[in-house]
């Protein structure tokens, strides 16, 4: 199930690209479309950050995921790199959790 | 008139970015391992899909106990932005039959970056490539590094790993929250995926924000092209060209 998924995500994923450089501009000019397709990716990863921070299965929770954030958005705030931003959260939920 | 920037200078930032990327891919391999993946399947996700942010949300949805085949649309969905920097960059990059099938596998957002604002077709060819090649294979083997490395280090919740995965999906998020409009997507997508986490299977919630995007989308309308195309100096070690 993994594996076809894994499959699926690539080759889908390929072919969005292929169409991009091969389908010609105006079938998808309309303004719609590109405003609808630069915020899908807003759309999800903002999802994304709230299930995986408060989500427990089928219930919300706020423990140390939640201090990771915090400590994430403070490392935003100064610029800081990708993956120092990570590193971050993992460690301040880590020490949560040895508290 | 300004010189043309010479291929020397345009391959360096390239690799530039080729390296500050593979930084994401360690923290890729890391979590997808942390997310029950294998080392091999993280590997098959960053040679295949090989676009950063569809990875991550195929792994998070998958961590959040999600059916892979959710993992699998909510990847996809992300991925339709390159599509449209493919829209973009194919009159500036005119290439075609088998050199524009191979060249497809490398169209993400730091070779649009790297190409879309060059001046000529030939300065955009090797814009692309250069960071294409270099982002594909740093990103492919710390990819590797963190998945081994991940694996070796044992239960990811002694290491915060799994408060990571959102801090990866927030700092990929944050320079887009920016504009107003994108704001206001994120609050009620917040808003909508958390209400959903108690009454939807898992995975549901996540896509379930892709119906925000199109009400924002069709709300907020404008007449002029909104594309926002990824910028030089957005990406890491993107900043110093020239």
């Amino acid at each position: 199930m993994i594996w076809t998924a894994i499959i699926l995500t690539g080759v889908g994923a390929y072919l969005l690209k292929l169409a991009g450089l091969s389908i010609p501009g105006s079938v998808l000019e309309h303004p719609v479309v590109h405003r609808v397709a630069d915020l899908i990716p807003v759309a999800l990863l903002a999802a994304l950050v709230a299930v995986q921070v408060f989500g427990e299965g089928p219930a919300l929770t706020v423990d140390a995921r939640a201090a990771g954030l915090a400590a994430a958005v403070l490392a935003l705030l100064l610029r800081a790199p990708f993956i120092v931003v990570v590193l971050i959260a993992a460690l301040t939920a880590a020490i949560i959790r040895l508290i | 008139m300004t010189a043309p920037t010479s291929h020397r200078t345009i391959i360096r930032d390239g690799i530039a970015v080729g390296v500050a990327t593979g930084a994401y891919g360690i923290s890729f391999g890391a979590i997808s391992v942390a997310a029950g993946l294998s080392v091999l399947q993280t590997c098959a996700l960053s040679l295949l899909v090989f676009t950063g942010a569809s990875q991550f949300a195929f792994v998070g949805v998958v961590a959040a106990g999600g059916a892979p085949l959710s993992g699998a649309v909510t990847g996809l969905l992300l991925g339709t932005r390159n599509t449209l920097y493919g829209l973009r960059l194919a009159p500036l990059l005119g290439w075609t039959g088998w050199r524009r099938a191979a060249a497809a596998q490398l169209l993400i957002d730091e070779s649009t970056a790297m190409s879309v604002t060059r001046e000529s077709t030939e300065e955009a060819r090797v814009g692309f490539l250069s960071t294409g090649l270099a982002v594909f294979s740093l990103w492919n083997l710390a990819t590797f590094g963190g998945a081994v490395a991940g694996e070796a280090l044992g239960d990811p919740r002694t290491y915060g790993l799994d408060a990571a995965v959102g801090a990866a999906f927030l700092a990929l998020l944050w320079p887009r929250l920016r504009d107003r409009d994108n704001q206001l997507t994120a609050v009620l997508s917040v808003a909508l995926a958390l209400a959903l986490v108690p009454v939807a299977p898992a995975g549901v919630p996540v896509l379930a924000a892709a119906l925000v995007a199109l009400a924002v989308g069709f709300a907020t309308r404008r007449d002029q092209d909104a594309t926002e195309m990824p910028d030089r100096d957005d990406l890491p070690g993107g900043g110093e060209h020239e």
